[in-house]
Order: structure tokens, then sequence, then C-alpha cells
């Protein structure tokens, strides 16, 4: 088929706060990224708020993504769409978008895994070919690399993700949205190292009982903000450093690749680069607008799926909220 | 120094060989300084689990389990000095043998987990990497992540982890091998064993979205 040496895939991510579409080229060109942010006035992220947000706002990220790809819709080949794991009314919106395009243009459909899809973008930007990598944002915090067909979860949280710890502690302290910049930037005048609990669990990691303890000690009113803010990232960073290093030692893979939103801290990123020095891996970073939520790492991925094969019908796309990464098989990655 | 040599570079400790320790063949552990972490963190990490490592090693063999011999403990310097096993990691065998054999293998280390659960024991890197195969026995080793607890939320994380580095280690072999564990685990917990096994699956089920299970509304 002549159409599949060049193709163009639409894609829509719409797991969280994060609105996206993105189109990307076959050959691996990002022709547009173009992302939307839901703020919540006050809290976290409210599910229907947000998913609200981002039905109001699709046609014209829509919009802007096509003028900046310059193409028009006829020379889209492929709609792909974040199909899980999420938060279910974001996920419905980007999915109901998703399908009425496809259906309208007449085109195929696919639907991604979006904790694989950070892996495949961070693989392309980063030109990492095989790395283990280090997933961290306020929704997801894992450690995968690929193995027999699949991408296999070494180690996970068993409760709430890192990004997550460090937004809620943020906002119990009153620091500006967004919370985990806010952190780290108080966090480099801290220097006193406060005790909180560190929790790994073989290799998985719990966050709750350490955010818990950081806003106890926060509303007990005896030490500096800035060494809490210290405390709770070295605590934080050196759990997924002792889990990350040993995955690494266990995968014994060459490349370390850090992304979500959470690889945007300069201090975890020291920790990845210690890490990879030591057993002699290379660290691989993603350029922080392809590291958050993006519609172009659908796009991407859509593209992989596509070509090695995979459809998903109109009729059975629905959306999975828990749908696992472990559980896709990735056949594009076989061949390499 | 010169007659020691270094066995094993793990991601946490660095494991010498001395076969004439005082006329003893042994393994010392040394967990190394990582220079990702804070030092006061680091240096508190790797004293307290040295000597958590070596009470908890004793007390697993006083439950039923194969470990090795503790002869000293040198926390400042985060050293254990240990009997040394000579066998296979269950990891690098597995695959090699047949299969009534494997699946004995794993009702052992079933009856061995029960045994150490039974005796307050959470192993914390229940992996086919710590297990070595000597003769009859399977020993259990590196208790450097293991706590005294008893409850079914901390068995079942054992369990999970167990259940989860087959599947991605052993992944063709999966479901009858943790069957055959299954069956050993139940033998020495009885009617306790179900309730950790329902904690397991619960865990595996929770994966990482209960924060955002807490605020979805009405999901699929």
């Amino acid at each position: 088929m002549e159409k599949e040496e060049h193709l163009i895939c639409l894609g829509i991510e719409s797991t969280a706060d994060n609105l996206g579409v993105g189109i990307v080229s076959s050959d691996g060109r990002i022709l547009a990224n173009e992302v939307e942010v839901h703020v919540p006035k006050t809290g976290g992220i409210h599910p229907r708020e947000a998913a609200q947000h981002h039905s109001a706002e699709f046609g014209r990220v829509l919009e802007k993504a096509l003028k900046a790809a310059k193409i028009r819709s006829k020379d889209i080949d492929l709609i792909s769409f974040s199909q899980g794991p999420g938060l279910g009314p974001c996920l419905r919106t980007g999915a109901t978008a998703a399908r009425a395009l496809a259906v309208y243009l007449n085109i195929p459909l696919v639907g991604v895994n979006h904790c694989i899809a950070h892996v495949e973008i961070g693989r392309l930007m980063s030109s990492a070919k095989d790395p283990l990598t280090l997933y961290v944002s306020g929704g997801n915090t894992l450690i995968t690399a690929y193995e027999s067909g699949r991408y296999r979860i070494f180690g996970e949280t068993l409760d709430i993700a890192v990004g997550n710890c460090l937004d809620t502690f943020a906002r119990e302290a009153g620091l500006p949205y967004p919370g985990g910049p806010a952190v780290e930037t108080i966090a480099a005048k801290g220097n006193q190292l406060l005790p909180l609990p560190y929790i790994v669990k073989g290799m998985d990691l719990s966050f709750s009982g350490l955010l818990t303890a950081a806003i106890l000690k926060l509303n007990e009113g005896q030490c500096r903000l800035e060494d809490l803010c210290f405390s709770l990232q070295e605590v934080a960073f050196a759990m997924l450093g002792e889990v990350t290093e040993r995955a690494l030692a266990h995968t014994k893979k060459h490349e370390l690749l850090l992304t979500g939103g959470v690889a945007a801290n300069k201090r975890l990123r020291s920790v990845i680069q210690l890490i990879a020095e030591e057993h002699g891996a290379a660290s691989k970073f993603v350029p922080q607008k392809f590291a958050t939520d993006n519609g172009a790492m659908i796009a991407w991925t859509g593209i992989l799926a596509y070509v090695s094969g995979l459809r998903t019908d109109v009729e059975t796309s629905y959306i999975d909220s828990h749908w696992r990464m472990d559980e896709v098989e990735v056949p594009w990655r076989s061949s390499n | 120094m010169e007659k020691l040599e270094l066995i094993a570079k793990g991601a946490e400790a660095d494991i010498w060989r001395d076969i004439d320790w005082n006329g003893k063949d042994v393994l010392i552990k040394r967990r190394v300084r990582k220079l990702y972490r804070h030092e006061d963190l680091d240096n508190q990490l790797r004293s307290y689990r040295t000597i958590h490592e070596a009470l908890i090693m004793h007390r697993a063999k006083r439950a039923g389990v194969p470990t090795p011999v503790v002869y000293q403990v040198i926390p400042e310097e985060a050293v254990i000095v240990m009997e040394h096993i000579n066998g296979e990691k269950i990891r690098d065998v597995i695959n090699f043998v047949e299969n009534e054999k494997r699946k004995e293998i794993f009702r052992i280390i079933g009856v061995q987990t029960g045994r150490l659960h039974k005796a307050g024991i959470i192993h914390g890197d229940l992996t086919t990497s710590n297990m070595i195969k000597e003769k009859t026995l399977i020993f259990f080793i590196d208790f450097g992540l293991a706590e005294l607890s008893s409850e079914d939320e901390k068995r079942g994380v054992d369990l999970h982890l167990m259940r989860r580095m087959l599947i991605s280690t052993h992944y063709m072999l999966e479901e009858e091998l943790f069957k055959a564990f299954e069956d050993g685990y139940r033998s020495i917990l009885g009617g306790d064993a179900e309730a950790v096994f329902k904690k397991m699956k619960e865990i595996e089920k929770r994966g990482r979205y209960v924060e955002r299970e807490d605020t979805m509304d009405g999901d699929a």
C-alpha cells in the first residue's frame, strides 16, 4: 500500500488535566503538539470539571493543531486516542472526539495505552533504543522495560503517585500552582534532613505515608518549610532511585530514561544521572513538552501500533481507566 | 583485602567472598554508599538495614527457613559476615529443570514463605534471585528489606512481589508455578492463607489509581 509509506496520525490525549492534540508523521516528525491545561480553581483535579474543560476546548485545540501542522483534515490517515489508564470522564471525552473524527473522515481508529505512549515518545525524542524507564507524574509512578513482547512493570507505587504526593503537599503548604515545581524551588533553600518515612517494599513504593507525615510536620510548625520541602524531595527521590537502581541491575539495560511531569525536577534528574553512571548506562531525558501528557505521544504510538496491524473498532473502543501497560502486546518492539 | 574476591555487585550491596575468614568460607556483605541520596539518609538506611537483616535471618532460621549463618555484624561499616552457601539461584535454575521438579521447588518456596509469615516475618523482596538451592535445601537470602509484621496487607505485598517477579521473569510458567506456591503456603498458614491471597489480588488491582478512584464519578 502506497499510503502506508507515509502516514499522518492525529492523536488525542485526555487522561487527566491536559487536553492534547498531536499530529505526527510515520517518519517520526512532530507536525503539531498542542496542549491545553485545565487548572482547577481550588483543590486538585475534579474529573468531571476537567472533562467539561476538554470538551469545551477540543474544537479550538484541534484547529490550532491542524494550523500548526499546515495540513487539512483530509491529509490525516489515522486517528489515535488515549484509551487508558486515567480519569474516566476525561478519557471518555477524548475517546468520543476520536470516534467522531474517525467516522467523519472515514479513517481507522487506534486506541493507545497512555503509559506506553510516554515511553514511546521518550524513545523517539531521546533516541533511546531499549531503555529502562522511570515514568513519574501526578497520576503514575512506575519503572518499566520491554521484555518478550510487552512493557513489563518492575516497580510501581502501591498507593499515590510521587507527583500527587508533591502536589498535594504543596497545596497544603499554600504554595502556588503547579505544586511540584514550587516545592522544588523552596527545597533548593533547604539543607537540613528531617526524619520522614522511607517506604520501599521490594520493588514497589508507597508515598501516602510520606505525604501524611510531611503534612503533619507542616501543621506542627516546628521546622522551616525550606527544610521540609528539601527532606520531602530527598526521601521521595531516594526511594525512586533505590527501586530504579535495582531494576537497572536486574534488567541490565544500557539506557535509563526519565519521563513524566516530575521529570522536570532537577534533583530527580541528578539522581537518575548518578545511577546511570554507576551502572555504565546512558541517562536519557525527554524535552519537557514531550515528557508531560501530550497528544504527539499518542499520535506517534498510534502510528507504531497501526503499522504493526493494530486497529480499534469504533463499536468496541471503550476506555479503560485502569488499563495496565503490562497487559498490552507491543508487536512493534519485537523487531528491534 | 587481596584474599577477598568480589563476587557480586548488587544494587544495594557489594558481596565479597573470603574462603578463609578465621578458617571459614564466608560472604562479606557491605552496603555501599549511594551517592544519589543524602548522606545522613544513606548512613541511617545502611546501618539500620544491616542490623535488621542479621536479626531477621536468625529469626527465620528459628521458624524453619534455611538462611545463612551470621558470623559477625559491623553496623557502622554496614557489614555482615555470613556463611557462604554453595548453590545456585532459583532464578537461574528454574527454566532448566523438569516440570514436576519445578513445581515442587515452588511448593517448597510456598511452604517456607508460609513459615516466615507465620513467624511474623515479611521478607520484603521475595524474588527468585533471593533464593538459593543447595543440595536439598532452598536458602532464603537478602533480608535487607525484611520487617516484622503479621498484617495481611504486608503478607499480601510479599506474595504480590513474588507473583509480579514471576510474571516479569518467568512469565511462561507463572500460572502453574504460582499455583504450586499457593499450595505450599496454604499448607502452613491454613485458613489464614485465603485472606492473604485476597489481599494480594486487591493490591494487584489497586495498582496506581487509588487516589484517582476516590474522586472518580461513575466510571466503567
